[in-house]
């Protein structure tokens, strides 16, 4: 390795890169993630451009996700909206993209769309925050907003809803985006297919790699802090309501790049994207992954977005009974998701070494069953332990 | 279809005839009176099981919506397929969903509470397999069953739509009573406001919860099964109800009845004005600011701002 050449350097980025916060702090980490990241890189030369453009859309979603985990898994607040961010900074991309036109009117629709999405962040967040909304109310408040965006795009029908030469289109949206392109006229180079892959997989590294940064440093230990117990952290002396705000708005930036990019893979953008179930998505993903941990955010999206493609083709029906099935069994049997579910179950079997963890396995579940069949065998009795409600009415 | 309805069918339109008249012609605005009950009763009947649920047990059900789907559903199937009076279909329809309500409190929410985030997203998943579900089984839409009463006489609205004002004062009634009046209201609000002393008193806590939880999805059921006949009887009717049903909750606060009385009440009315005015989008981004506002002004919602004023009159006394 290079460790020899450039100590001091490298171990500064390793410590600012690795921490409590995250999973994967060793050095077999990140060899795997950087074979990883080969794999990924060679992606497109194995299976061909298309595919390359078809995997795309995972990774795109990927930065939606690796958003609902920084403000939901890392600071607890549970938000619905990210699809709104989303949504607002796509259709922004489209109409200030089709508007201006050309390869220089995309590369700048790019940042006007996440500085709205931003913008509109801040805007609720700022609301929400300073307003004193906490917990489920967050969540409802998120969630209506969303529904009500959904109601406003979708009976934007008629002619007189258009800004500059863009037809805002109600149920169909808005047709004709064009591919990403960066640079001016002239001198401009169209992404599509692999370039676009690999332009999403660079956006995405970087957003993990800083992510990853972030919650690790100072400012991500107050988010935990918070998620914790916001009012010990309040104590302490932290402003939690600009934490708070500051962390929603950056995650509505990331939400709203995702969006853009999601704008131009498909070239269309329409109201779906601010319905109930494209809402509840991005929450499955990061829920199956493991909401406290970024890569399992990451990992979660791709293994539901590739399932929810194989429903999409052969039982299209059962595709939402399935994301509620998932949802469901997730948090009720792995609540911590899978990522750190398969990292508990490591450090246990390391721990423990594996013949003897497999038999204190077994034990546990053993114990377990005999007092679920005792609990349902004496019924309901007042021996049967109650629910920890006072937790709830806090 | 208009079974047992039958006999006041036939003579209140004649009483309400002559009093709207009597009204209009000194002046009442009557077609935006009626608009307004009707709003008030949509917001306070698709709050209600959401409330109860939410304001005893800390639970928020995001299924709400499935469940006043579900209600509409049985009620329009036995009508339907089993030829069942409406009354009585509409009585199936809320006890139907409270014994589903009942299970699903048995085997899902009892493992989560103290988790709440949890346990919304597990209600959430839950509405999600329960649309699909309906679509599935029955297809994108049930035959309608016809709104009794026809139109309120000299006006062209919907007298059913009317009625409902006084269908949700009933339930919001017959709630106040059961859950101050009786045995069970008394021990249920035991078991919420400290489970801990109401088992040493002997209440069974666990039954509490269970049958609260019922309680709440039996009246989702019902505030559908009132809805199905002057409702479009999709898979996906729950959600025309989840903006409103959590915009009161937010509003309203902690407080079951009282929370959703005011709430309904100026939820309704800013509705009916901006709705009158501007159409249907205004009128839910009128509540959604409304929303906003009070959260902001009274982190307790209105619940908070009525005992205030309650305390103030009280130190005047």
């Amino acid at each position: 390795m290079t460790d020899g050449r450039l100590p001091s350097r490298l171990d500064g980025i390793a410590r600012k890169l690795n921490g409590p916060n995250t999973l994967g702090n060793s050095k077999a980490f990140w060899i795997a993630f950087a074979v990883g990241m080969l794999v990924m890189i060679a992606y497109p030369l194995i299976r061909g451009s298309y595919a390359a453009g078809q995997t795309s859309l995972f990774l795109v979603y990927g930065l939606l996700a690796l958003s609902l985990s920084l403000i939901w898994g890392y600071t607890g607040i549970l938000s619905f909206g990210q699809v709104a961010f989303f949504g607002i900074a796509g259709y922004t991309y489209a109409i200030v993209s089709l508007n201006l036109g050309g390869a220089f009117g995309q590369t700048v629709a790019l940042p006007v769309a996440v500085a709205v999405a931003t913008l509109s962040a801040f805007v609720l967040g700022y609301f929400m925050f300073y307003g004193g909304v906490q917990d489920v109310y967050v969540a409802i408040l998120t969630l209506v907003v969303t529904l009500v965006l959904e109601t406003f795009m979708a009976q934007t029908a008629g002619s007189e809803w258009a800004i500059g030469s863009v037809q805002l289109g109600g149920f169909n949206g808005i047709p004709g985006i064009r591919n990403f392109a960066l640079g001016v006229e002239g001198a401009s180079f169209s992404l599509s297919g692999s370039g676009f892959y690999w332009f999403v997989l660079a956006l995405l590294l970087v957003a993990y790699l800083g992510s990853r940064v972030l919650v690790n440093s100072r400012f991500g230990y107050t988010l935990v802090a918070i998620r914790e117990d916001a009012e010990r952290t309040t104590m302490l002396g932290y402003n939690v309501k600009r934490v708070k705000l500051a962390v929603f708005t950056l995650s509505g930036a990331l939400a709203g790049l995702s969006g853009v990019l999601y704008a131009t893979w498909g070239n269309y953008m329409d109201p779906s994207v601010f319905t109930i179930v494209f809402a509840t998505i991005p929450i499955v993903w990061v829920t199956l992954g493991g909401r406290e941990s970024l890569l399992g955010a990451i990992v979660g999206t791709v293994i539901i977005e590739r399932l929810r493609l194989w429903f999409s083709v052969n039982a299209s029906e059962f595709a939402i009974v399935f994301v509620g099935v998932i949802l469901m069994t997730t948090v009720l049997l792995v609540p911590r998701g899978i990522l750190p579910g398969i990292r508990d179950g490591y450090v246990f079997f390391s721990e423990h070494g594996i013949r003897e963890g497999i038999e204190r396995g077994r034990l546990t579940i053993q114990t377990r069953l005999q007092a679920r069949l005792a609990s349902l065998g004496v019924g309901e009795t007042e021996t049967e332990t109650p629910p920890s409600s006072e937790v709830v009415r806090e | 279809m208009t079974t047992g309805f039958g006999a006041t069918g036939m003579l209140t339109p004649l009483i309400i005839g002559d009093v709207l008249g009597t009204l209009d012609s000194v002046g009442v605005p009557i077609p935006q009176l009626l608009q307004m009950a009707d709003n008030i009763a949509f917001i306070a009947l698709a709050a209600i099981g959401l409330t109860i649920i939410f304001g005893m047990m800390g639970v928020i059900n995001l299924a709400h919506g499935e469940f006043i789907m579900m209600g509409a559903y049985i009620t329009t199937l036995s009508v339907n397929v089993a030829s069942i009076p409406l009354p009585i279909a509409m009585l199936l329809g809320a006890l139907g969903t409270a014994v589903f309500g009942a299970i699903v409190e048995r085997t899902i929410v009892r493992r989560l509470y103290g988790r709440l985030l949890d346990s919304m997203i597990v209600t959430f998943g839950l509405g999600l397999i329960l649309t699909q579900g309906t679509r599935i089984i029955f297809g994108n839409s049930l035959q309608s069953i016809g709104t009794p009463f026809g139109q309120v006489p000299g006006y062209t609205y919907s007298g059913y739509r009317v009625l409902l004002l006084f269908a949700a004062i009933a339930v919001l009634g017959t709630v106040y009573l059961v859950f101050t009046r009786t045995e069970f209201g008394v021990q249920a609000r035991a078991t919420i406001q400290d489970p801990e002393t109401a088992r040493a008193m002997g209440v069974n806590t666990d039954r509490m919860y269970t049958i609260t939880f019922a309680i709440g999805s039996g009246l989702a059921g019902l505030t559908g099964a009132l809805y199905a006949p002057s409702a479009t009887i999709v898979p996906g009717m729950g959600q025309s109800f989840l903006v409103e049903s959590f915009v009161t909750v937010v509003t309203g606060g902690s407080s079951v009845l009282l929370g959703t009385a005011l709430a309904g009440g100026i939820l309704g009315t800013i509705n009916a004005v901006f709705s009158n005015l501007y159409g249907n989008f205004i009128g839910q981004i009128a509540l959604l600011i409304t929303a906003i506002i009070v959260i902001r002004l009274l982190p307790d919602g209105l619940t908070g701002l009525a005992n205030t004023v309650r305390d103030k009159l009280g130190e005047r006394q």
